[in-house]
């Protein structure tokens, strides 16, 4: 038997978790440590995957691992990686050494700890962040829709204590408004994504007895039900496939979030400390797209092409709606929130405009949001760590005390508007003419999300950083070493992302290129001819 | 040779990262890395130009592929270069012009503490720019782009300090991102026609595309070039550039970037060419903003607006002539680069006018500098007589010839291209002599400078705060610039047109025909000479005999709106500002109180949970048994409903 290395990818930051957890209470600073210590092994584990996943190799799935687990129900314990898979899990392990180390004081007690409290936050926050990493990276790797389930729903569990449980220093709230408005955005967020899986659970019984009916044993495997549904031996009735589809996506509509299913996401973002929201926006939600790729479009392909024109028209309204709720916040987390709505539109716009380069552009699109929302949120974190608000008009002039702040925001504030050079322009562009070639005017409605973009994130960046230095910001101190040792990373990613994304892309092309003969589509030719010869004029 | 043409793009580019990245060490010699970077970059515009002068007029053109950038599926877009002649010409103008702005900035950013952050952003653009000239496909020229529009959002609010300046240069990228928007639809329509959006494939292939979508590509490139060049409709943020140290609005808002709109109009002549009725919306658009910007020009009292409604009004020329199609391209760059010259120099005049003034920008407290700045005033004074089209200098030779070129276009529309063209070189005479001599002759009118306290001023202003202006001569640094580009005004477009020289030059690429004008050439240059003495001698009459008041009269009806831009703002303001507040307020409120509520309430009636709901929003997570329950409950019935299907 080969190493388990995806088994063990999933299980490093688990370890990792009861580890810190263990760690005892006056040592807070040793429990911060172990989760540093055990995140930048996922990532070295999570390297390893990526060197050792062949792009160009046959098949769908690389890296492989099958056990039985619940024979009763044919349930098997099995993982594997596609291109998409071993790309997410690499950003999920690449994120959450920054999640960790921006997070370093957010658990900090306020005042200095009795040595006799049972309760220990600090443990307890850097040990919930491992487990949600565990749990999203093994989502990324189950291939039993069974397996896949359990995960994407117990993740729920450390992220409602994450929410709830910590936020940032009340500033003008008293304590107690400040903990009611978290308990309400932590129970929000549990309510919406559990009427989500509840939806989907039910789907995924349902495909169990399809599969039991037809196939005399039921299965939640993808690999043989793709298999089965190719050679002619599982059928679907229309009727049937179209409402599976419909459970299995909208629990990920909720967790991607898709408008109108989004509101949990602002109040979630805006009340978790600012590493929290990135491990929602950038790692959780991830997987809300990520299965939509990999379970409804190819468990259900007809039922997907069916379902496309709403889909799209949904994916429009998020991006058009999310961009100008941001610009119309006053709030600076709950902005970025709503601008992370609008790029999730992007992403599900690609996902089902059906064609290479709008799949393609997804997929690298779930990777650059992912790296330019973290420095972006990251940022606005240690902005709002300085001053106590999370109000834009509780700044201003920011630049001329803490240049370098400044600077890393705008150049994250520019990721986000996808500015040429950064990496999210090379996906947003592909998802942009991906879908124009399928669907025109969508594509060019969503077009006007780029001007919407440039909108909230100067007007952002206007209000706190230039102008009059305000009073409360004289004495804010620049960017620490260790804030610079998160944001200098991301930052170097997003350039060299932007001018050479062909090492991601070459991982992710295969994949989508499967997924696409999966959906039986095929990419509209253009209506002109031109030969090579006169390209080379 | 081939790898000079990325070596041209990267030098700046290294020299940006080092000013940008290397901290306070590089406070004192930056000004002159940044310079450095500039004038390497003009060494090997010069090398690359002497090498394809020594080739034949159709071998002159250098592909490079450096790598692919984006492969997926079909779509492939790499970073690869095409310099052709097109291409030297700017080249040449972006870093020749670009490296004595450097040299003018280390005197005029001499006090300023963020002086290597400023040559910084200068270096970024240089590289930017050249990008945007050099690429071989319209997606890296998009980067180009939108590059040179950072650049441009980064100077124009360099004294972020400033609530204008941040405000002006917000207002620039955004409605830079409106132009941007028809840029990205067209090579958008370009991938879906030709299966490619490089330069070559589109371009020979554009005639086999039909009509229709020529048209529909054409227009969303003439939006882009809106934007980028200030052309209306979307003109409105030139004006408010001026915010920007001079400089900047030398370099990128008058001499280059601004330009950007003709290349690309130049660049993608076939598809124009294809599509007869976007040519007559390009020559409508430059027709009507020549006569725009001239009339906003002609009312402004702050010496760097005044300039700005120039520089829109001689692009509206350039795009004018790019329209006419083979007739005008060569015109168009032939005036692109002249102009580069004489409104270069017209900008680093006034800003040293300003150096020596604490930094007034109002002409009506000026008068009388020629005797305290001689040098700028003489150079002041050629880019003048160059503006106008005095028989001889730059601006004679090149704007004659579009004018020519518009009558040329026949039937009515010549006549009213003509004319405008005409009317429009009337009062670029007017409102320049109107500058000239409200700033350099005439009585004294200055005033004490602003207080420091007064957020307005440039940063040299602190230093002699609260006294009389002395005006005085602008060190070194500053002159020779000043004297070399007045050199080009002079000089620039007889030299071009000694044997028609331009004309072969660029001819391979664009190519030519000459236009069958219904008028002589010597008529046309004769009218032009009536109309130019027309102006200048309104001008005389108006500002020259009589003294100039110190505050502005009420003026007209007109008058009072060219100093609002033509009420270009108020209508931005009341339309897209005001009623974009309201749009995002009651969405932000219905999101709250509709979304929210709806998808609670649908929540809460279907599963029959909702004063479970209430409970479980205060908190109590043990409802989750119940909802459990509630799912357990419909999941039987689905999978009942499953089996009976």
């Amino acid at each position: 038997m080969s190493f388990p290395l995806l088994t063990v990818t999933a299980a490093v930051p688990a370890a990792g978790a009861l580890a810190t957890a263990a760690v005892p209470a006056a040592r807070r600073a040793a429990a911060k440590w172990t989760a540093l210590v055990f995140s930048l092994a996922t990532l070295v584990l999570a390297g390893v995957q990526l060197a050792r996943f062949d792009p160009d190799a046959a098949g769908p799935f690389q890296l492989t691992e099958s056990h039985a687990w619940i024979s009763d129900f044919g349930v098997r314990y099995e993982l594997g990686v596609d291109g998409i898979g071993v790309v997410l899990v690499a950003l999920t392990a690449l994120l959450v050494p920054f999640v960790v180390l921006a997070g370093w004081h957010d658990a900090d007690p306020l005042e200095p700890a009795t040595p006799s409290r049972r309760w220990r936050p600090t443990q307890g926050f850097f040990a919930l962040i491992l487990m949600v990493e565990a749990m999203v990276v093994i989502s990324f790797e189950a291939t039993d829709v069974f397996v896949f389930y359990v995960f994407f729903e117990a993740m729920l569990i450390p992220m409602y204590f994450l929410i709830g449980g910590f936020g940032d220093r009340a500033g003008e709230r008293t304590e107690d408004e400040a903990a009611a408005q978290r308990s309400y955005a932590a129970v929000k967020f549990l309510l919406y994504n559990l009427a989500g899986g509840l939806v989907m659970l039910a789907a995924v019984v349902g495909l169990y007895a399809v599969t039991a009916d037809q196939l005399g044993h039921g299965t939640f495997s993808l690999t043989e039900i793709v298999q089965a549904r190719g050679s002619g031996r599982l059928h679907f009735a229309t009727v049937t496939e179209r409402a599976l589809f419909l459970g299995f996506f909208f629990a990920f509509a909720v967790k991607a979030p898709l408008w109108p299913v989004h509101t949990w996401l602002p109040n979630a973002m805006g009340e978790a400390t600012a590493p929290v929201a990135v491990l929602i926006t950038a790692v959780v939600d991830k997987v809300g797209t990520f299965a939509m790729l990999r379970f409804c479009l190819q468990l259900f392909p007809g039922a997907s092409t069916w379902a496309t024109p709403v889909i799209v028209v949904l994916a429009l309204i998020s991006i058009l709606y999310g961009a100008l709720l941001a610009v119309g916040q006053r709030d600076i987390k709950r902005l970025i929130a709503y601008a992370s709505i609008s790029h999730f539109g992007f992403i599900i716009l690609g996902i089902f405009a059906m064609t290479t380069q709008g799949q393609g552009g997804a997929t690298l699109y779930m990777v650059n949001h992912g790296i330019s929302t973290a420095a972006l949120m990251l940022v606005a974190g240690f902005l709002i760590s300085r001053r106590g608000s999370r109000l834009i008009a509780d700044y201003g002039g920011v630049q001329k005390v803490a240049p370098v702040l400044a600077g890393t925001f705008l150049v994250a504030g520019l990721a986000t508007l996808s500015l040429p050079g950064l990496a999210p322009f090379v996906s947003e562009f592909l998802v942009l003419v991906g879908t124009f070639s399928r669907y025109p005017v969508a594509g060019a409605v969503a077009t006007v999300g780029i001007v919407l973009a440039a909108l909230y994130v100067l007007v952002l960046y206007q209000r706190t950083m230039t102008g009059p230095v305000e009073e409360s910001v004289r004495a804010m101190p620049d960017l620490r070493v260790r804030e610079l040792a998160v944001v200098a990373p991301l930052i170097a990613l997003l350039l060299f992302l932007g001018v050479y994304p062909k090492p991601v892309t070459r991982i992710l092309d295969p994949a989508v290129e499967h997924t696409m003969s999966q959906v039986h589509r095929t990419d509209p030719q253009p209506d002109v001819r031109v030969s090579n010869a006169e390209g080379a004029k | 040779m081939e790898n000079l043409i990325g070596l041209l793009v990267l030098v700046p580019l290294a020299g940006a990262g080092a000013l940008l990245c290397g901290g306070r060490r590089l406070d004192r010699g930056g000004p002159w890395l940044g310079t450095l970077a500039a004038a390497v970059s003009f060494a090997l515009g010069v090398v690359l130009f002497a090498d394809m002068l020594g080739k034949g007029g159709e071998e002159r053109t250098l592909d490079v592929t450096v790598f692919q950038w984006v492969p997926v599926g079909s779509f492939r877009a790499d970073v690869g270069f095409h310099l052709d002649q097109l291409s030297m010409t700017f080249v040449l103008l972006i870093t020749g012009v670009g490296s004595l702005i450097h040299l003018y900035s280390i005197g005029y950013m001499a006090h300023d503490e963020r002086r290597r952050r400023f040559f910084g952003y200068l270096n970024l653009f240089l590289a930017a720019m050249l990008l945007l000239v050099l690429a071989d496909n319209y997606l890296l020229l998009y980067v180009g782009w939108e590059g040179v529009g950072l650049a441009s959002y980064l100077l124009i609010g360099f004294w972020q300090h400033k609530p204008s300046a941040a405000t002006a240069a917000k207002k620039a990228f955004l409605v830079n991102r409106v132009g941007d928007m028809g840029m990205s639809i067209a090579i958008m329509l370009m991938f879906t026609t030709f299966g490619t959006f490089a330069f070559g494939p589109v371009l020979t292939a554009a005639d086999r595309a039909g009509e229709g979508r020529l048209t529909a590509i054409a227009l969303l490139l003439l939006l882009a070039a809106c934007g980028k060049s200030a052309q209306v409709p979307l003109q409105s943020w030139l004006g408010d550039a001026m915010e920007g140290p001079t400089p900047v609005s030398a370099l990128i808002h008058a001499a280059t970037m601004v330009t950007a709109g003709v290349y690309l109009v130049t660049r993608s002549g076939a598809v124009f060419e294809g599509a007869p009725d976007a040519q007559t919306a390009v020559v409508t658009v430059g027709a009507v903003t020549l006569l725009f910007g001239a009339i906003v020009g002609c009312a402004k009292d702050d010496i760097k607006k005044a300039l700005a409604g120039s520089t829109m009004s001689q692009i509206g020329y350039m795009i004018l002539a790019a329209g006419l199609g083979p007739v005008g391209y060569v015109f168009a760059i032939m005036h692109l680069v002249t102009h580069g010259f004489f409104k270069a120099g017209l900008f680093l005049g006034a800003g040293s006018v300003m150096h020596g003034m604490n930094d007034e920008v109002d002409m009506r407290r000026y008068g009388g500098l020629r005797k305290y700045m001689p040098v700028t005033f003489v150079t002041f004074g050629l880019g003048y007589l160059a503006i106008i089209g005095f028989p001889g200098l730059s601006g004679f030779f090149s704007k004659d010839k579009i004018i020519e070129a518009a009558f040329a276009k026949g039937g009515t529309e010549g006549w009213i291209l003509g004319g405008a063209a005409l009317l429009g070189a009337a009062i670029t005479a007017y409102y320049m002599t109107r500058v000239m001599i409200m700033t350099f002759f005439g009585e004294e009118r200055w005033r004490p400078a602003p207080s420091p306290d007064e957020p307005s001023a440039e940063p040299a202003a602190g230093d002699r705060a609260g006294g009389m202006p002395h005006p005085h001569e602008s060190p070194r640094t500053m002159t020779i610039p000043m004297i070399v580009l007045a050199l080009g005004s002079v000089f620039a477009g007889g030299l071009f047109s000694v044997n028609d020289a331009f004309l072969k030059w660029l001819e391979p690429v664009t190519g030519h025909e000459e236009g069958n004008s219904p008028l002589g050439a010597l008529t046309v240059t004769a009218a032009t000479m009536a109309v130019l003495v027309l102006g200048v001698a309104l001008a005389w009459a108006q500002y020259g005999r009589r003294p100039v008041p110190a505050t502005a009269p009420p003026g007209s009806a007109l008058t009072r709106a060219a100093r609002r831009d033509l009420l270009q703002d108020d209508f931005n303001h009341v339309v897209l500002v005001r009623g974009g507040e309201h749009l995002t307020r009651s969405l932000v409120y219905l999101d709250h109180k509709l979304v929210d509520g709806v998808v609670n309430g649908t929540a809460a009636s279907v599963g029959g949970l909702s004063g479970r709901m209430r409970r479980l929003q205060n908190g109590y997570v043990r409802s989750y048994a119940v909802s459990m329950f509630g799912g357990a409950a419909v999941l039987i019935a689905a999978t009942l409903l499953m089996r009976a299907v």
